[in-house]
């Protein structure tokens, strides 16, 4: 499965009203290790059709970065019933980040 | 499979050991803990390095990795967590175990942390390592720097166009660092210099929120920052092989021009390996040398 990128206005929508459990994958298009990190997001999506797999750049969405409170990327954050459930900052492995995000 | 070259690590050094080692028809595996590329991914502009100034350091990682996988290196993302030597070399990672006639070691470094308690935990909710990469995240906000080399100095001075407030914070009277950037520092009023000083605590909710400044009497302040910039050098990847290779005092691997270890058939290339010079010129070169001396050390065999 693709990963989508979305903007503030469908956050709501694909996110937080979602009812499978969705990570957010936050990157910047100047942002080294989260262009390195793609690949195993892209890799998250493929092999976990019960998880949607989403990305915000955060040069256009300011708002989301606000309120997710996100100081530092690559962040990809896991979110279950409109809940944020786990985190993993930083490039990681693939076990890592299963690891942190809870899923 | 028992694989010619084992190879840990796939930033310059290692990827680079990987191409050798290819081109001499060898089979070759490398273990990557979290991506390809090392290091070199955060900095926007690689101006140093021969042939193409100004390339990104993504870039540069993308088209060697590129490379080394069309010779036909494998490459495998897992840890490794330890060398068990023999005739067979066996490394493991959390998820298995892999074969080798020789390994190289590439395991670079890494920021060293201050070791204040809480300090990895916050990593990402203020606490950074790579001012350049999160600086943007603090617009207008208060940070700290800590540290008193030229990275240190630099962050600072890159901080001082982005946040409201900078405290360089350095446990010495004076910097290690150049002294034309301290001049620079000291000449901007949103700067503020606290020499002879330590971080000792870090108040935190879920993010950042104050840090306690502790000078060498032992007076301590508390400071409002949201971002707490760690530049104190680096330290090396080499804990875990300390069973095959020497360390210095301070962590590097222990090893000449030659890259050879106390153990045959294991060597160390790159920033991880004792050295003056930490640049990817130098990691790339400790690749070529180490590959070679693995091929060798193959064919003695
Ligand atoms: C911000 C920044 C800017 C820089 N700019 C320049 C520059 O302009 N010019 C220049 O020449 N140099 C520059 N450098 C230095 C350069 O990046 C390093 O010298 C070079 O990357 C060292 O390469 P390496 O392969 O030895 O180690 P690293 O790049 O550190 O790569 C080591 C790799 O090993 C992996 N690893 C570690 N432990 C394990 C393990 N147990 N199992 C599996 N994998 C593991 C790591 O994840 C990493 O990918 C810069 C460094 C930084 C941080």
């Amino acid at each position: 499965m693709a990963v989508k990128e979305i903007t503030g206005a469908e956050f709501e929508e694909e996110v937080i009203k979602s009812d499978v459990p969705v990570i957010v994958d936050f990157k910047a298009e100047w942002c080294g290790p989260c262009k390195v990190l793609k690949s195993t997001v892209e890799e998250i999506a493929g092999e976990r059709a019960d998880v949607k797999v989403v990305s915000v750049d955060i040069d256009e969405e300011e708002d989301l970065v606000d309120e997710y409170e996100v100081f530092s990327i690559p962040c990809l954050v896991a979110f279950k019933g409109g809940s944020e459930v786990g985190r993993s900052i930083g490039l990681a492995s693939k076990s890592e980040i299963y690891g942190a995000l809870g899923l | 499979m028992i694989y010619d070259v084992l190879i840990i690590g796939a930033g310059p050094a290692g990827m680079t050991a990987a191409i050798y080692a290819r081109r001499a028809g060898k089979s070759v595996l490398v273990l990557e803990a979290k991506g390809y590329g090392g290091q070199i991914i955060k900095t926007p502009d690689i101006e140093n390095y021969p042939v193409e100034p100004g390339i990104s350091g993504y870039d540069f990682a993308t088209r060697l990795y590129e490379q080394t996988k069309a010779l036909g290196a494998e490459f495998v993302f897992e840890r490794a967590e330890g060398i068990v030597d023999g005739n067979v070399k066996k490394v493991k990672t959390p998820e298995g175990e892999y074969g080798a006639k020789s390994v190289i070691i590439a395991t670079g470094s890494e920021s060293r942390p201050l070791g204040v308690e809480g300090e990895t935990a916050l990593i990402g909710r203020g606490v950074s390592y790579c001012a350049t990469c999160d600086g943007n995240f603090f617009r207008n906000k208060a940070v700290a720097v800590v540290g008193g080399g030229n990275t240190a100095l630099e962050d600072a001075l890159y901080m001082a166009d982005i946040a409201e407030t900078v405290y360089l914070i350095h446990r010495r009277d004076s910097f290690r660092g150049e002294e034309a950037t301290a001049e620079l520092l000291r000449r901007r009023e949103n700067v503020k210099i606290l020499y002879n000083s330590t971080v000792t605590e870090l108040i935190a909710d879920r993010r950042l929120r104050q840090i306690v400044v502790t000078d060498k009497e032992g007076v301590k302040t508390t400071l409002d920052v949201r971002g707490l910039f760690v530049a104190v050098g680096r330290i090396p990847e080499n804990r875990a092989f300390e069973n095959v290779i020497e360390l210095d005092g301070a962590g590097w691997a222990s090893s000449g021009e030659n890259c050879r270890t106390k153990t045959p058939g294991v060597f160390v290339a790159g920033d991880n390996r004792s050295k003056d010079v930490r640049q990817l010129v130098t990691a790339t070169a400790d690749g070529a040398v180490a590959a070679t001396e693995a091929l060798k050390y193959i064919a003695s065999l």
